[in-house]
């Protein structure tokens, strides 16, 4: 289906589809069996200057939006999601600073992000902090000219190998969600350090690990906004994010199903080809359509976004959900095409499915996207009285 | 350091057409990319660009569609793109395509190395750039798999040979051709395809480079093209496992065959 892309968003296409052709799929498979981060194909998109995509352009950025991020995340994630998320973790630790930073913070953290010489990530999950995200218990304790911050956070995509973070901690604990505020931590910050690299199920190529702060002095400039913003940056960041995360979930089924067409048409069973069986044909043609489905909901989001419609929580909620529940069921229908051979690590299917599983669940559970969906529902239907 | 690097917009399928009335290459309704040699040959430019500054020109001579392999060309970060494209160039062999780049690189002038792929692709000769060092009398070095170091005027390489390498030091400016172990050539920027986009290309025909008409192309090349063909495929031997009386007889009917 033609989307209607901009010229400079075609540009952006053809690249990152370059990319997850000639990088990326030659190493998709090792770097899931080895969780090495792959610095190699972070460099190539550094050179080709897509980190620049998203980043506006007085600070080293093209300009571009949502749905630019949105084209490179998919076509990466028909490669390899792992892999992908590496580069959409950056974003989500860039968009706190494009979206809350002042004059200072943008210039001088933007530019490095923007050209791919340092990445970023973002800091919010903790052990007892999941979809409950008010009780976070880091702390950030105003003292002189500086914050303290004590505390763990856990799960962080790009930890460790990210140079920037975003961090989420309370200024006051009294206050609730209100009492959170967002700061701008670097990696090699004094008391600043990382604890255990998870093992994961699926995306293996990305890190994510544990953030220790133990009595970490950051200079109070790294305060973005003003105390006690933390959730509404939070909230405000995942809104522009879970496109992404979307994104990443239709480029999975997208690069699921590539494989499930191209292996029905090869294998042979009762002398002739799988995919001139109807059952298969009809599995087939109910992926497409989902996926499809999935990809023009994600773009209308993301393009909505960027034409500076600012009230998306429930649309890029419903993005995010249904693309990530598509990504689930056509993978795994994706694997039931290649039979025994979908289950076997030998053939490059059972990671789609592996992989999709996350976008179910990070960024904010399924369950949590309904009760954005539900809430705004209910809020929209008051108002409309 | 000023660099001018040579490519060929080649088909980008190894199964090339060959026209049988002329003799020359089909190249309609098929899809056109720089010989892959030439992408090395242009990431060492761009290498040595980033490294010593200058300016890095991509010349190539071709039909108007060759446009498309200049500009993609800038993409990957090249300054000067310039075509030679002329009906009377038309069918040139390699010795004209050498002695018309030539021709072209003494209008331009200003360069301290000249670098090229070890080959094309379709026609594998590999003639083009030796040719091109001949015409201007400049010192080649040809198969060159690491640029070791340049300073003072002069360079240091390696270059591969039948056996292993060669360390060769030459003067500038001096024609390379390169292998594909020199580098691995990077993918175009975005920013890159903007300006390709927009550049403009420098269109020179024969005239603008005071070439005779008699001396170029078909007419002006001394390879003559007989007759192409595709050799006929080569079967495999027979093979005796039990030397008995039989296998003996059976070979030596083969001998006389």
């Amino acid at each position: 289906m033609d989307y209607l892309l901009s010229e400079e968003q075609q540009m952006v296409k053809e690249l990152a589809t370059k990319i997850a052709q000639e990088k990326i799929k030659p190493v998709a498979a090792e770097l899931d069996k080895t969780e090495e981060f792959p610095w190699q194909v972070i460099k190539a998109l550094a050179q080709s200057d897509l980190f620049m995509i998203f980043v506006p352009q007085e600070f080293g950025g093209t300009g571009g939006g949502v749905l630019d991020l949105c084209i490179v995340t998919e076509e990466l994630s028909r490669a390899c999601a792992g892999i992908a998320v590496c580069y959409a973790a950056s974003a989500l630790g860039t968009f706190p600073i494009i979206l809350f930073g002042n004059e200072e913070q943008k210039k001088k953290y933007l530019p490095a992000l923007a050209n791919g010489e340092k990445l970023a990530a973002f800091g919010l999950t903790e052990p007892a902090a999941g979809s409950d995200a008010s009780a976070v218990q880091t702390t950030a304790k105003k003292s002189g000219d500086y914050y303290i911050l004590n505390g763990t956070k856990h799960f962080i995509t790009n930890g460790g190998d990210a140079a920037i973070y975003t961090i989420i901690a309370m200024t006051d604990k009294t206050k609730g969600a209100r009492g959170a505020s967002a700061f701008i931590v670097e990696k090699d910050t004094l008391g600043f350090t990382f604890g255990k690299k998870e093992e994961k199920m699926g995306i293996r190529a990305s890190s994510t690990r544990e953030l220790i702060f133990n009595d970490c002095k950051i200079p109070k400039e790294n305060l973005l906004s003003k105390e006690g913003m933390g959730f509404i940056i939070t909230m405000k960041t995942f809104d522009m994010s879970r496109p992404g995360v979307a994104a990443q979930a239709v480029g999975i089924a997208q690069g699921a199903l590539d494989l499930a067409v191209e292996y029905a048409k090869g294998r042979v069973q009762f002398g002739q080809p799988i995919s001139s069986f109807q059952g298969i044909q009809f599995m087939l043609a109910d992926m497409a359509t989902e996926v499809e489905a999935a990809r023009a909901l994600v773009y209308s989001v993301a393009r909505s976004i960027d034409s500076g419609v600012t009230s998306v929580a429930k649309e890029s909620a419903m993005a995010k959900l249904f693309a990530s529940d598509v990504a689930m069921k056509v993978t795994t229908d994706a694997v039931q095409i290649f039979g025994g051979y979908g289950y076997m690590r030998d053939y490059p299917i059972e990671k789609f499915m592996r992989d999709a599983k996350i976008t179910q669940i990070y960024e904010g559970t399924n369950q949590i996207q309904r009760n954005i969906i539900a809430l705004n529902l209910i809020k929209e239907s008051r108002k409309n009285k | 350091m000023n660099i001018i690097v040579c490519i060929k917009q080649v088909p980008e399928t190894a199964d090339v057409k060959i026209n049988p009335e002329t003799n020359t290459l089909i190249r309609e309704s098929v899809k056109s990319i720089i010989n892959p040699f030439d992408m090395y040959a242009i990431e060492e430019a761009l290498r040595l660009k980033e490294k010593f500054g200058g300016k890095v020109t991509v010349l190539t001579m071709g039909p108007p569609q060759a446009e498309t392999a200049l500009r993609e060309a800038v993409s990957l970060g090249v300054d000067t793109p310039i075509l030679i494209c002329d009906r009377a160039i038309a069918g040139s062999d390699t010795w004209v395509t050498s002695f018309v780049l030539a021709a072209a690189i003494k209008k331009i002038n200003d360069f301290d190395l000249i670098i090229c792929g070890k080959q094309a692709s379709d026609g594998d000769t590999a003639q083009v750039g030796p040719g091109i060092s001949a015409h201007l009398d400049i010192p080649q070095v040809t198969y060159v798999k690491k640029i070791e170091e340049i300073k003072d005027n002069s360079a240091r390489v390696e270059c591969m040979t039948e056996e292993g390498f060669e360390v060769i030091e030459t003067p500038l400016p001096a024609l390379f051709t390169v292998v594909k172990e020199i580098n691995e050539p990077r993918l175009p920027s975005l920013r890159g395809m903007m300006t390709a986009k927009k550049v403009q290309i420098i269109c020179w025909k024969n005239q603008d480079l005071a070439l005779e008409v008699e001396k170029v192309g078909l007419k002006g090349s001394p390879t003559q093209v007989v007759r192409i063909f595709t050799p006929p495929q080569r079967t495999g031997g027979k093979i005796f496992h039990e030397l008995s009386d039989e296998a003996f007889l059976e070979i030596a009917e083969i001998i006389k065959q």
